[in-house]
Parts: structure tokens; sequence; C-alpha cells
């Protein structure tokens, strides 16, 4: 039977398939974060059961924790007693925990991947919807709920159906400009929100080949915004080169014999997926979104689709949108480059690279907020920092940010915000907020000149 | 976990599709560290307005509909993994959400949270969403023995989906915990199989 590459890591971590219901998983990394995981742990203390694998498990703090004056107390005192609880949790749990402050502290998302936590054929789960990012390493990795998180502590399984397949293979050359953001939103548009629900899927084809790992990524990081539990590419020898030498990746020989094994992962020839999707990667421009759902996404020089339905409508009332409307020359006040979708080195580059020698626009508040200690530290090596401050921009501290707006760092009411974040939910970076979703390059565009601009025209 | 055997209850339609979870229970709600008291800001957005004040518009606030029902719009509970979204729900007093579909994550939540997550026809779902808004005193009954949704107006029934080991679980009140603590010796002899 030809395995795809979720079979081959899927099927090596059953514990026991239950007759007509789910199998027992087992889970190799557990990531934590403050915010879904107090309850597990006071589950965990009501019922008198111990953590069964503490080694196996790393906690960050980053959804509710400031992006400025981080040596300080935080301010809010439920934010403050969110992250003393973990402290607290990890403490007496023996888990150890790269919080506020600390080298490795950082978006759990961005953290794991550049320490080697994340390797090629685990499986991990975090309470975050976004695990799905850390597919890119041909992992199995999805967002599980509280519940499920104090199943993993008690057990480091969990129980579960195994989900259908789905590959979506994008083929051809990318056009300038284009970057990996601009070829998930474009997915997520053409397949809508829900097409993935019920599956995992692989994402292959020579786009995703040529991707960095900080692009694939970026890609698999929004899976679930198409529904899907999960995202992975193929391991190779981009994968093997980022993981080798990182801090908590496998030394020496037991590298090899590692690689040896990640290089049979790889989806056999012929292997049947439920679901199949092709595109041109020729088709592909940088995109923009207009309404309150990831699917809501059109090419930067397109106009709003006239679609007449409540939901529909109800979207583009709340964007004040008009059916039909171009948003070139659509004046913005608020950029945020940052969260777990766009926040590494390389999307820092991008941004500095297209701001270098120009200025911030007036009207505009931009957030740069790095998504770890680790790239904020070589965002300084680089220079970067400076590109940004001779433009007009400061570097914020690492954590989630005005993604989800748990923080201080909320857009105010009624302001659209050009976001390289992941989700445009009504009200996601602030009450009232307007989320304009976008790669990292057509952010730093927007936040020069204080517009939206089709990228297009300046690129060719 | 409460348990859920059969329920007849009048309905709350709530026709908007892709309802996610930030709407179910915005991230600033999510700083508590107990899973109590989250119904009182389940929809809050569209509940109430900036200053508090009620939004006399939004379905939750129409005292003609009543009841421990939800239906729902297509794709129920998508975005963030939140469980908070199914605690809220349940907080509020729901027992059930129809839809004619689910998001994953949060339908595991629910399931986890003893609330019965229905998947039914979009047709199914139209007929539901025009008997409650032809009567908001229709009942609807759910019968999870028998995986059936009856309007019991008309007597129009659906058959509901739902994993056998899920099932068995909520008629009982059992949850993940106790079936995976059963499995400690086999899960430890699995990773002896670790390299």
């Amino acid at each position: 039977m030809k395995k795809t590459l979720f079979d081959k890591v899927w099927d090596a971590h059953v514990v026991k398939e239950i007759e007509n219901g789910p199998q027992i998983l087992y889970i190799d990394k557990h990531l934590i974060h403050e915010v879904t995981s107090p309850q597990a742990f006071g589950e965990l203390e009501q019922r008198g059961i111990p953590v069964f694998r503490p080694d196996q498990i790393v906690a960050t703090a980053d959804h509710n924790t400031p992006t400025v004056d981080q040596h300080l107390p935080v301010k809010d005192a439920l934010s403050r007693n969110q992250l003393a609880q973990l402290t607290e949790n990890c403490k007496k749990n023996n888990i150890t925990l790269y919080g506020l402050g600390h080298k490795y502290n950082g978006i759990v998302h961005v953290m794991a991947p550049e320490l080697g936590i994340t390797q090629p054929g685990m499986t991990m789960v975090c309470g975050d919807s976004h695990t799905s990012t850390h597919g890119a390493f041909g992992t199995i990795a999805f967002g599980i709920g509280t519940s499920q998180v104090a199943q993993v502590f008690a057990s480091q399984s969990l129980l579960l159906q195994k989900p259908k397949s789905l590959r979506v293979n994008v083929n051809g050359t990318l056009k300038s400009g284009v970057l990996p953001k601009d070829v998930i939103l474009y997915i997520i548009s053409k397949l809508g929100t829900n097409a993935g629900t019920g599956y995992f899927c692989e994402y292959a084809g020579n786009v995703f080949e040529e991707m960095s790992m900080e692009g694939r990524m970026t890609v698999c990081n929004m899976s679930i915004e198409m529904g899907a539990r999960g995202g992975m590419i193929a391991p190779d020898q981009t994968t093997f080169d980022y993981v080798k030498g990182r801090e908590f990746a496998p030394q020496g020989a037991d590298f090899d014999k590692k690689v040896a094994y990640w290089k049979t992962l790889p989806t056999d020839e012929n292997a049947i997926f439920d679901k199949e999707y092709h595109f041109d990667a020729a088709d592909i421009e940088p995109m923009i979104t207009y309404g309150t759902n990831p699917g809501m996404g059109i090419k930067i020089s397109e106009n709003i689709p006239v679609e007449n339905n409540a939901s529909f409508e109800k979207s583009l009332a709340y964007m004040n949108f008009e059916k039909g409307q171009s948003l070139v020359d659509k004046e913005i006040n608020y950029v945020f480059i940052g969260s777990c979708t766009n926040s590494r080195i390389e999307d820092f580059r991008v941004a500095a690279n297209y701001i270098k020698g120009k200025k911030k626009a007036d009207n505009v508040t931009a957030w740069f907020v790095p998504g770890s200690q680790q790239v904020a530290e070589q965002i300084v090596q680089e220079g970067l920092n400076e590109v940004f401050e001779n433009a007009g921009f400061t570097l914020r501290q690492p954590g989630c940010s005005a993604c989800l707006a748990m923080n201080d760092d909320k857009i105010p009411e009624g302001e659209y915000c050009v976001s390289t974040s992941n989700r445009n939910f009504e009200g996601r970076q602030g009450q009232g907020s307007r989320t304009i979703l976008a790669s990292p390059l057509v952010a730093a565009a927007t936040a020069i000149e204080g517009k939206i601009i089709d990228i297009t025209k300046q690129l060719n | 976990m409460d348990k859920f055997v059969k329920l007849s209850s009048t309905a709350i339609p709530l026709a908007i599709e892709n309802v996610d979870t930030d709407q179910i229970i915005p991230a600033r709600f999510l700083k508590a560290t107990n899973r109590d008291g989250f119904g009182e800001n389940l929809f809050r957005d569209w509940r109430f307005h900036k200053d508090g004040s009620e939004n006399e518009e939004f379905v939750l606030n129409d005292t003609k509909f009543q009841g421990s029902i939800l239906v729902a719009g297509d794709n129920f509970g998508c975005g963030s993994s939140r469980e908070h979204a199914a605690w809220a729900i349940h907080d509020f007093g729901f027992k059930v959400v129809v839809s004619s579909f689910f998001a994953d994550i949060f339908k595991g939540n629910a399931l986890n949270n003893g609330v019965l997550p229905v998947q039914v026809s979009p047709e199914f779902l139209k007929e539901l969403f025009d008997a409650i808004e032809k009567d908001s005193k229709t009942e609807i009954q759910v019968d999870l023995e028998n995986q059936q949704i009856t309007l019991l107006a008309t007597g129009a029934s659906a058959i509901f989906e739902i994993n056998p080991y899920k099932k068995t679980c909520l008629i009982n009140g059992y949850d993940d915990i106790d079936f995976l603590l059963s499995n400690t010796s086999e899960i430890e002899a699995f990773e002896k199989t670790l390299s």
C-alpha cells in the first residue's frame, strides 16, 4: 500500500486502535502557553493526576505579554496573574519554561522551530490552532483544546480519528513580489475556509520545494484558515540544513541516523489522496483580504467580488467596503508586521529591503513585532533595525501582539490595519478594528505610502 | 462531564455563516484561569454595544427566542482552538448546537464539554430556521441514542452522525482522560519501541 507523508508519520505513532472508535496517538512534543494551559493544569490537580512526561513539554509566554517594557511587571492584573500561574504550574510540574525575558522566549510557533525542538516525523500539539506551522518540517502538528491539553499532560497521548488526506499542488514560477503569504492566501481564496475541514493537507510541487523553511512555515501556519487541522511539507535537504546544529536538534551520528529516517518520509509515488487540487504559480499575485474571514481574499489588482448573500454583505458592511470596489489607494493608518505567520527573520528582511532609504508615511502607526528574542537579536545583528529606525519605525519586543490583541496592542475601532497575521475576523485586532491580511512586502509598502498600493506596478 | 441522552427544547436561530471562535468569545476574555463564567461574554461584541448596552437587534437579546438549542449557519466554530468558546456556549445554557457544518477543533471541544454538535444537511437546516422563524415556540427534539433530530410540530426528522466512542462518552458522562489513563501500560510499552 502506497503511503502519504501524513500516513507514515501518523501510523508510526498509533499506540492502539479502538474498535469502532478512535485511535490512541502518541505525542512526541507538547508545547504550552499561558492562555490555554491553566484550566488543564487545574483539572489534573483537581483529579490528583500527575503530568506523565514533563520532559516532553516546553512552555513559553507569548499570547498575553506586553511588547514594550518587558523587564517591568506586567501592568494588567489578569494578564500578570495568568503569566504567574504558568510559571508556578511549570515549576510545580518540572516543565521547562522560556518565560518573558528569557533568551529563548518568543511566539510558540517561532521559538520551537528555531530551537530545533520541532523535527521531521514528530507528532506535536499545542493549545493553539496555528500549531499547523510545524508541519513545514514534515511533522504532524495540530492545535488542540484545553481538555486535550489535559489529556496529553495525563498520558502523552490523544484519542483521535485519523483525518482524511488532501494535497494542494502548486507548480510553476512565482512572479516577482509574490511571497509565501500570497501563495497561501491565494489557495484559501480559491478553496474557501472549510475545504480542509476533516483533512490533513500536504503542500507539494516545486513552489514549496524551492521555499525556505520560513516560507514553508508561513504556508503551513494558515492551513487551519481553510479548516485543515494541519498542513505538511515533505522534509528535504532544506529542512535538514535548517534543523542541523540547533540547540535541541540531534547531534553528530544521531543526526545522521535521523536524516536517514527522515528521507523515508516523503509521500510514495502514486499514493492516493482523498482530495487533490492543482494551481499554477504564474496565476498568483500579491494578495489582500477585503472581508472578515481569510477566504475573502483578492489579488491587489482585482476588485472586491459581487456576491449576493447575507453573510457576505454583513462582512462587507463591517469592513465598510462596497461590492466591486478596488482597494488600491485606500488610506490605511495602521500596519502590523508580526504574528506566528510572518515574524521570522526573512519577513523582516523583506520589509527592510523595501523600506531602505524611504520614510514612514505620517498617517501610519506601525508595529513591527519580532516573533522571538532570537529573531529580535538577528534583526540587530543584520543591521535591519537601523533601516527601520532611519525610516521612522521602532521595533517592539516579541509576542503575539496585535494578531489577537490580548495585550495592549489593539487597533482602534473603525480603523483599518494592513496586517501580516492570519485572521481578519471581526474585532480580531481590537473591538471594531478592520483587518486586511497581506504579506510583509505589502505591509511594508502600505507603511511607507500610507495607503494600499498595487505593488506589482512598482516591481514590474 | 454532563451526560447527554435526549432533549426537547425551543431553539435560538443564529442565521450567520462562518461564526468564528473570536465572535463566540473575544480574545480579551481569555485571561481567566478557570472555566467558569464565560457565558456572560458569549457573542459579546454582537450582544452588546461598545458602551455596554444591549444590541436589541441581536437574536440572543430577542426574548421571543429561548431554549437550550442553538441553530447556526454553515461552518460554525471556525478559527482559534480556544475551548473557552465551548465553555461559553455551555455556560450560557446551550446543550446542543445544530449547523450544516462544524469546524473540527470546535466540534471536539464541544463534545469534551457535554455540548452535542448536530450536523444536518443544508436543506434540513433551512427547514429548522424556517420553522423557528414561523413559530418561536416550536420544539426540537434531539435524541442521541437514535442519532435523530426532529421538528416535533411536523415530525420532520433527520439522522445525524457521531463517532460511536464519543456517543458512549456523552451518554455516560465519561471523558477521554479516564480512558487514556486506563491505557497507560500500553502507552509505556509503545514508548519503549521508540528509538
